[in-house]
C-alpha cells in the first residue's frame, strides 16, 4: 500500500470552505422614489388609501392589508424618539465609536417609526418622547442614499406626550 | 384521505429581469389576482404557506418581508419553506388533512435577476465537504448528469434537441413564458455550447418570477368556482445529498413518489414535468411511467420560462388551469429540487 491509502496520523479538524455570492439589488420603483427624495433633501412615504396612515420609505403594500398604496408623501424631518438602544458593546463591521444611540424615530407626519442615530447629546440623557430633528450633510453632499441625513439631535421642543407615539413602542 | 381541491391560480409572466418591483410587490398583485378569481378576501384565508430562497434575494429572512402582501394584521395562521412552492402546497394539503381549515393560499417568487450569476447559488447548497470546494453550479451538474445519459445509450443528443423543439412550440401559445421563439433542433445542437454536451437552449433560461394557488376543502371549492381541481395524489421522495452514491441517468425517487401518488391507476391526458435542462425530461418521463400518448409540458415547461423556487409550484397551477378550461380529465405534475433531480414531487390531479 502506498502512503497516501494510510490513514493520516492526525485527523483533520477543520476545513476552510469559503463561500462568496455577490448581488446587484435593483433598488425598483418605490426605494427609487425615496433616494431621489433624499438627493432632494425630503423624506418620503406612501399613504394608505383605506386609513390614510403613512408608511416611511415608500412601499408597495401595506403592511397590515395588502392593500397596495400609490400616493407619495413629504414627511417632516422632524419627529419623537418611541424607543432607543444605547449600543456599547463593540463588534465586527461597527462604523460608530461606542456609546452610541439607535432609536426608532416617529417622523411629524408619519405613522411608523423611522431608525437612526441619535447625536450631539450624551447617551444618557436620551429618553422616549424626546423631540429630535435630522442633522443633514452640506447640499452639495447630498446623494441619492439615507446617509445624506448624519444623525437626529435634540431640538429643544418639550418631550411629546405618551399618547403620541404609545402605538409606535 | 379529504378531498383537496385546486380552486385558482394566478402569476406573472417570467422577464429576463423585473426592475420595478420587488418581491412583495410582485406577489401583492398576483395574490390579490388569485383571491379575486375565487371572490375571495384576504382576512377569510385560513392558512398561508410561502416557498423562497433568501439565496436569490441576499437577505436574511427576506420571507418576512414579503408578509406585507399577505396583509397579516390581525395575525393570520402562516408558514414558510425555504424550497420551491410545490412543497409549500404539500404542507398545506397535509395541514388541511389533520387541521380543520377550510382555505390555504401557496404562494412563491423569486428574483434570479439579483445574484450576479444565479448558476452558482445553488453550489451552496451541495455537501460541504466533497463537493462545494469543487465549485460546480448548477449547469456543470445538470452536464454532467446528461454526460452520464449520453454514455448510457438510452438517448442521443438529438433527442435532448427534441425535447427543446416541442417545448418551444408549445410555449408558443403561453404568454406567460419566456422563450416563445420556436427552433429547430439543428439550432438547438448548434447553439451556444455551455457546458458540454448542453447547448444554450437545452438550459432554462434565467427569470423572475412568482406564483400563487389556492385550495380548499370540498366543500369551500364548491362555493369557491364552478371547476374545482381535485388533488387526487401527492408525494414526494427524495435521494441522498452525494451525487457519487446516485445513477444521475434514473430518477428513483421520481418512480417511487409516481406510485405512491397513484400516478398508474388511471389514464393520464398530459403532464407539467419540472426538467430545467433537457435531458432531465427524458429521465423524468420514464421514471414517472406516463402513457406514449400523453401530452408533456403543454405550457413548453421550465426550459420556457425558469424561476428557482416556482417553477415546482407553477407545474401544479399550470396543470390545474388546464384542467379548469377542459383541455384533460387526468393530469400530472412534477416538481423537483436539489442537485441533478434529488429530490421529486409528483401530484395527480382531475378535473371535476
Amino acid at each position: 500500500m502506498s502512503d497516501q491509502n494510510q490513514v493520516p496520523d492526525k485527523p483533520v479538524t477543520l476545513l476552510q470552505a469559503p463561500v462568496r455570492v455577490d448581488y446587484t439589488i435593483r433598488a425598483g420603483k418605490n426605494n427609487t422614489i425615496y433616494l431621489q427624495g433624499m438627493a432632494e433633501g425630503k423624506i418620503l412615504g406612501t399613504r394608505d388609501p383605506r386609513t390614510g396612515k403613512i408608511y416611511v420609505p415608500p412601499r408597495g403594500p401595506v403592511p397590515t392589508s395588502g392593500d397596495m398604496m400609490e400616493e407619495v408623501v413629504e414627511v417632516s424631518d422632524k419627529g419623537t424618539i418611541c424607543t432607543f438602544c444605547i449600543v456599547n458593546v463593540e463588534f465586527p463591521g461597527q462604523i460608530l465609536p461606542v456609546p452610541y444611540v439607535g432609536a426608532w424615530i416617529l417622523l411629524d407626519g408619519s405613522d411608523i417609526p423611522y431608525m437612526h442615530i441619535v447625536g450631539d447629546v450624551d447617551a444618557s440623557e436620551v429618553r422616549m418622547g424626546m423631540r429630535v430633528e435630522a442633522v443633514w450633510k452640506p447640499r452639495e453632499e447630498w446623494g441619492p442614499t439615507s446617509e445624506n441625513i448624519l444623525y437626529f439631535r435634540p431640538n429643544g421642543e418639550p418631550d411629546a406626550a405618551y399618547e403620541t407615539y404609545k402605538e409606535h413602542v | 384521505m379529504r378531498d383537496i381541491a385546486i380552486v385558482s391560480v394566478a402569476r406573472l409572466p417570467h422577464v429576463r429581469c423585473e426592475p420595478l418591483l420587488m418581491d412583495a410587490e410582485m406577489m401583492t398583485g398576483v395574490l390579490t389576482e388569485c383571491l379575486e378569481k375565487a371572490n375571495l378576501q384576504r382576512q377569510e384565508v385560513d392558512f398561508w404557506c410561502s416557498g423562497s430562497t433568501d439565496y436569490l434575494s441576499g437577505l436574511p429572512f427576506s420571507f418576512v418581508h414579503v408578509l406585507d402582501a399577505i396583509g397579516p394584521w390581525p395575525p393570520v395562521y402562516e408558514t414558510h419553506v425555504e424550497m420551491d412552492g410545490a412543497w409549500a402546497l404539500y404542507e398545506a394539503w397535509l395541514k388541511m388533512q389533520y387541521e380543520d381549515l377550510e382555505t390555504a393560499v401557496i404562494y412563491c417568487w423569486g428574483k434570479e435577476s439579483t445574484p450576479d450569476d444565479v448558476r452558482t447559488v445553488p453550489t451552496l447548497q451541495l455537501d460541504p465537504y466533497h463537493v462545494a470546494p469543487l465549485g460546480p453550479d448548477t449547469v456543470s451538474i445538470a452536464a454532467l448528469q446528461a454526460r452520464a445519459l449520453l454514455d448510457s445509450g438510452r438517448y442521443t443528443e438529438s433527442d435532448f434537441a427534441e425535447v427543446v423543439v416541442r417545448a418551444r412550440q408549445h410555449a408558443a401559445s403561453n404568454e406567460y413564458a419566456q422563450l416563445r421563439e420556436p427552433v429547430t433542433a439543428e439550432a438547438v445542437l448548434n447553439d451556444k455550447p455551455i457546458v458540454d454536451p448542453l447547448t444554450r437552449s437545452m438550459c432554462c433560461p434565467v427569470g423572475d418570477g412568482c406564483t400563487a394557488v389556492l385550495l380548499a376543502s370540498a366543500d369551500a371549492a364548491r362555493d369557491l368556482c364552478d371547476k374545482p381541481v381535485w388533488i387526487r395524489g401527492i408525494e414526494h421522495r427524495v435521494e441522498p445529498h452525494h451525487l457519487g452514491l446516485r445513477d444521475l441517468t434514473d430518477s428513483p425517487s421520481t418512480r417511487a413518489a409516481a406510485t405512491a401518488a397513484h400516478v398508474h391507476d388511471g389514464p393520464i391526458d398530459f403532464a407539467e414535468i419540472y426538467a430545467p435542462f433537457a435531458h432531465q425530461e427524458l429521465i423524468l418521463r420514464d421514471a414517472l411511467g406516463l402513457p406514449e400518448d400523453a401530452t408533456i409540458n403543454p405550457s413548453g415547461g421550465a426550459l420556457c420560462g425558469h424561476t428557482l423556487m416556482v417553477s415546482g409550484l407553477e407545474r401544479i397551477g399550470e396543470a390545474a388551469l388546464r384542467l379548469q378550461r377542459g383541455d384533460g380529465q387526468r393530469a400530472v405534475a412534477h416538481a423537483t429540487s436539489g442537485p441533478a433531480l434529488q429530490q421529486n414531487l409528483v401530484c395527480v390531479l382531475e378535473a371535476e
